[in-house]
């Protein structure tokens, strides 16, 4: 049966779109199929992460329109076979998604794939709400600082209030993503720790994904960071989080890339 | 404590010395506490609203409002609160005719909140107590008629006996609030005292002061 899940965290820039690209190839390199769709109409991001900015041909709001069929803008990865993107629209803007037409399409969606992963906008408006609508299961994505936290916990009032689900009575599953974690920085008491984050927000922990300088490199070459670099600490913290994801019980470490002395005296950074 | 402004009609001509008031001390309403005292104008909603957009064109951003009709006031304008007291310091433009509120029955209806308050998510009963099994969040409030029991942390705001209850509480297992309010009396974060940070606390009003005492 197949599952909608919204990435979603309120605040802009704290890896939601990464966390998309990341946890898609992680399930499917698990063998489901998935499709992760770009909900961030008008600041479409999810085409470049994936690689596929060059493929974009029609996009969601077309299909939302019936301008085009939803098997036209399907983007298949080239690197993963059950793998693919339903990007979003850089002209247009959110007022441009209409509620039945976004039922429509998660629908469609659900009779060929396994996940369905949302990528939403940020913010609490519109696009977003509407991303978190149909959804069954909700990513949380948060950075161990304050006001992540809070807009994280605005974002689960929504996931509680505005939701299909919850206005049928039911309880969406919610799960929080902890991102740019730095163990040593935590410990120092220079961001929040894991406990504080938890204790705030309240819901259970899909991962913890160690701050790395492998994301970045990954986004820049248009890869998800589960694919470029599979060994890579995030990359590993991804796959757990995916396994998690999926009902699996998956023992939460914080990985890291182990560094060698030399690379211990010299890799230190100032900030 | 908050500075109270009391306009009287018409609203213009009050707005207007208001402004005199202004350009003699700038700065004079930033960062304040503010409500407005409608009592007695009989203000619609969209005067009110005209109002309250006024006061915000002048920088002036109002906690509450005293004395409004409750069929005048709703969604984008301050909480509704009474029984505000008067430590008369501060003269304000344009001398109202302030009178008592009046002094409603205590009321025995409760609320009770299995989960948490998230942020941003406001729960008004100005009916009786409210209780709230988690947490209130940051940038969440809880605005009551009667007292207020969290038994979680309160991290946002609480505003008991909102409807003039001076013996109305605020009980909390953790305190970390925002705003605290009983009565018509705020304190906002700053100046709460520090030395009950994270502990189980109880707020009453004594007088015209707030007072936080440990429960354990």
């Amino acid at each position: 049966m197949a599952k909608i899940v919204v990435v979603t965290s309120g605040k802009g820039g704290v890896g939601k779109t990464t966390s998309t690209a990341a946890l898609g190839a992680a399930l499917a390199q698990g063998g489901s199929r998935v499709v992760v769709v770009d909900f961030d109409v008008g600041l479409r991001n999810l085409d470049l992460v994936m690689g596929a900015e060059r493929r974009v041909v029609y996009d969601l709001i077309n299909v939302v329109q019936g301008d085009a069929k939803l098997p036209q803008a399907l983007i298949r990865d080239k690197r993963l076979d059950n793998l693919s993107l339903l990007p979003a629209s850089q002209t247009r803007d959110k007022d441009a998604l209409s509620e039945a037409g976004v039922a429509r399409v998660l629908e469609e969606l659900r009779e060929k794939f396994d996940w369905i992963l949302c990528d939403s906008p940020a913010g609490i408006e519109r696009g977003a709400t509407l991303a978190m609508r149909h959804a069954d299961v909700a990513v949380v994505v948060t950075n161990p600082e304050v006001s992540s936290v809070r807009d994280s916990d605005r974002i689960i009032g929504l996931l509680d209030s505005k939701t299909e689900k919850a206005e049928r009575g039911e309880r969406m599953d919610k799960h929080l993503l902890l991102t740019r974690y730095d163990p040593a920085r935590a410990e120092r008491g220079e961001m929040l720790r894991v406990d504080d984050v938890l204790e705030i927000l309240s819901i259970p922990l899909l991962g913890i994904i160690p701050e790395s300088e492998e994301v970045l490199r990954a986004s820049n070459v248009g890869s998800p960071v589960t694919l470029n670099n599979p060994v890579s600490a995030p990359a590993r913290a991804y796959a757990d989080a995916a396994r998690r994801l999926k009902g699996e019980a998956v023992e939460m470490l914080i990985p890291s890339d182990r560094r060698g002395l030399l690379g211990k005296l010299f890799g230190r950074r100032a900030a | 404590m908050a500075l109270v402004l009391a306009p009287a009609l018409p609203i213009r001509d009050w707005l207007a010395e208001l402004d005199t008031l202004r350009s003699r001390s700038p700065g004079f309403f930033g960062g304040r506490a503010i409500m407005v005292d409608v009592t007695g104008l009989g203000l619609t909603k969209a005067e009110l609203t005209a109002l309250v957009g006024d006061l915000l064109d002048r920088g002036i951003r109002l906690m509450g409002i005293e004395g409004a009709d409750p069929e005048a006031l709703g969604p984008g304008l301050p909480p509704p609160v009474s029984g505000g007291k008067s430590i008369g310091i501060l003269e304000t433009p344009g001398e109202a005719s302030r009178q008592p509120a009046p002094q409603p029955q205590p009321q025995v209806s409760s609320l009770m909140i299995e989960g948490s308050v998230r942020s941003g998510q406001s729960i008004l009963h100005p009916d009786g107590d409210v209780t709230v099994l988690g947490s209130v969040a940051s940038g969440a409030e809880i605005i009551a008629g009667g007292s207020i029991h969290i038994y979680g942390a309160l991290r946002g705001r609480a505003i008991a006996g909102s409807t003039g209850h001076a013996r109305a509480r605020i009980f909390c297992r953790k305190f970390e609030a925002e705003l605290l309010a009983i009565d018509g009396l705020y304190k906002a974060a700053d100046d709460l005292w520090s030395r009950f940070r994270g502990q189980a606390v109880q707020v009453a009003l004594d007088g015209d002061a707030i007072i936080i005492t440990a429960l354990d």
